[in-house]
């Protein structure tokens, strides 16, 4: 698709046709309604994270720095920390991405470059459907066949080879962490190997030509002269899956155990920021409450936006002409 | 020896090939077998009342979930009224004017907002909404929906306004068609069908929100006559209902959740195959 250049816009688009004298008043009124509707996506970003600041101020007040340390997360006493929260959320986002990375890259790959063509086209249109399982059905899914399975197979089998490393031990919990690493896992896979895709296709042909005319294999020229080239779009992308793991709310609601407590180990059950305020939001009867779950919120936002701004900049500037991901 | 390393180049190629393919395919299996286990428990639950009864008391057998699909609509439908707008016009904007600093700052804050966990545009709206309302209503629901489109659609909309060619500017230009009128009746109605394809996506993304609808408008087992009210919706109610100990209404989560991923995926795949040209 021609992608028309920043300045060949402003002098074509802005306004086509100068030498007719002024923008009219339609066309002024019309401008600025639509530069009002654009730019409210500033004002929904200032708008979230004010109304999450305000909405928190007593547990900030309260609490201090020390939210984000205090591992003590007791709403029958008032004391409110967040550290439970935070540490789950960044184990199962861990497990996710160690699962996903490998899978998607791979995946993307075999779609771009090793596979026949004649599959690219349904695969790719599986992996977006895959995408589009909405989360609860994905949570339900994994509640009453992944979570079972897990803790048949998996989880023993993982202990029994594994249980030398103190992650493996201890009792195996119906719903746990690791349940819940791999619910994300399959959340952000389509997310990683679709951008991935993109990426990979923007490689230019030569690259891959120059590399066949070296002599190498299929294989090799898809290492040496692809993965090299894409690699920092292909970090963008993981990181863009991580943004959606650290946030993914509903399946791992239902697949964690909701227990705030730093477990030990992987088949304990656990809780994260989004499952918390998911679980307890409703709930929540007094204002410290509900200002603590805000405050979990404050932090959910802070870091999904710094990730996600971070997935950007790195497609951005690896692929300016990458289409919007959903 | 050369012989003998070629081969085994070309051997690790066609294992790599193998392997990939095996990853892909490891990758689509949870499609399936979620697929699978939705058709297998959730047909059975399948029947007239399923559509037409409202939600039973917990424990007891019967009823449906026709207020929650029709729930689901009116949410989509409310949701659409603020972010179809927004979401457009913002995209003719980043297509037709600005300049290229401020349309990159705006792509950029629309990208993030995109990755915006959905539970937290519920948290904001619970503030922003149903605290000053004193009340958990449908139009706190339609209003966190429609939020959530708008960094969707307004992407979508820019990119196919972009793929106008210029050429239609100019030639209306000639005419001495005004520059909004060029826009709203040539441009936009050129890019309709695009339009139109990435609104669908929105709502197909939207659809199967459960967290943001948490806090704004959890369930209702009655019907819902007022925005002011509660209204249920097909991904709460499936949400509520798989988690009670009660065989049948997990029974009824599993058909629940079978009509909502086949409304998804029915939307997605239409769209895929109506846009395939494009790819």
């Amino acid at each position: 698709m021609p992608t028309p250049t920043a300045t060949q816009k402003s002098v074509d688009r802005a306004n086509p046709a100068p030498h007719l004298g002024e923008f009219h008043f339609g066309d002024r009124a019309f401008k600025w309604f639509t530069l009002s509707m654009a730019t409210s996506v500033f004002l929904l970003i200032v708008l979230i994270g004010v109304k999450l600041a305000s909405g928190s101020t007593l547990s900030i007040q309260k609490f201090g720095w020390g939210f984000l340390t205090s591992s003590t997360w007791d709403p029958g006493h008032g004391v409110y920390g967040a550290l439970p929260f935070i540490y789950g959320t960044v184990v199962s986002s861990a497990i996710a991405l160690f699962i996903a990375v490998p899978l998607s890259i791979t995946t993307a790959v075999f779609l771009t470059e090793l596979a026949p063509l004649w599959l690219r086209q349904p695969l790719t249109i599986f992996i977006e459907l895959l995408a589009a399982i909405p989360s609860v059905i994905l949570g339900m899914w994994g509640f009453y066949v992944l979570c079972p399975w897990l803790q048949a197979h998996l989880c023993p089998w993982l202990k029994s080879s594994l249980g030398f490393i103190p992650f493996f031990q201890g009792p195996i919990a119906p719903r746990n962490l690791l349940a819940a690493g791999v619910i994300i896992a399959i959340m952000i896979i389509p997310i990683i190997t679709s951008v991935s895709r993109e990426i990979l296709r923007s490689v230019p042909g030569l690259q891959r030509e120059a590399a066949y005319a070296l002599g190498a294999t299929r294989w090799e020229v898809t290492r040496i002269a692809v993965l090299n080239y894409a690699r920092k779009g292909i970090i963008g992308a993981v990181i863009l899956g991580l943004g959606r793991a650290l946030g993914e709310t509903m399946a791992v609601t239902m697949v964690i155990g909701n227990d705030p407590k730093i477990p030990k180990a992987l088949f304990a059950s656990a809780d994260t920021l989004a499952s918390v305020v998911a679980n307890q939001f409703g709930g929540a009867d007094n204002e410290l409450y509900q200002h603590a779950l805000l405050e979990i919120g404050l932090v959910l936002l802070g870091v999904t936006i710094i990730v996600n701004s971070l997935a950007q900049l790195l497609l951005k500037f690896t692929n300016p002409g990458l289409k919007p991901q959903h | 020896m050369d012989a003998a390393n070629h081969s085994l180049r070309k051997f690790t190629s066609g294992l790599m090939q193998a392997v990939t393919c095996g990853c892909a395919l490891l990758v689509i299996a949870p499609l399936a077998f979620v697929f699978y286990h939705l058709l297998k428990q959730g047909v059975g639950s399948l029947n007239w009342n399923f559509f037409t009864k409202l939600p039973a008391v917990p424990g007891e057998s019967g009823g449906g979930m026709a207020n929650a699909i029709v729930g689901t609509l009116e949410l989509l439908l409310l949701a659409s009224l603020i972010g179809v707008p927004i979401g457009v016009f913002g995209g003719v904007y980043l297509s037709e004017y600005g300049s290229s600093r401020l349309n990159r700052w705006i792509r950029f804050a629309a990208d993030v907002l995109n990755g915006v966990p959905s539970i937290i545009w519920g948290m904001v709206v619970w503030v922003l909404v149903v605290k000053p309302m004193h009340t958990q209503s449908a139009l706190a629901g339609g209003i966190v929906l429609g939020l959530m489109m708008i960094p969707l659609i307004m992407r979508t909309s820019e990119e196919v306004l972009l793929l106008v060619p210029n050429g239609y500017r100019e030639a209306a230009a000639a005419l001495g068609i005004s520059q909004w009128r060029t826009i709203v009746q040539i441009i936009m109605r050129t890019a309709l069908k695009g339009i139109v394809t990435g609104v669908l996506l929105a709502l197909a993304r939207i659809a199967g929100e459960t967290a943001p609808l948490i806090f704004t408008t959890p369930g209702n087992t009655f019907w819902n006559h007022s925005l002011t009210d509660p209204i249920n919706s097909l991904p709460y109610q499936i949400f509520y209902y798989s988690t009670l100990p009660y065989d049948d209404q997990v029974r009824q989560a599993w058909a629940g959740a079978l009509v909502l991923l086949l409304l998804v995926t029915a939307i997605n795949v239409s769209v895929r195959v109506l846009t395939r040209d494009r790819r």
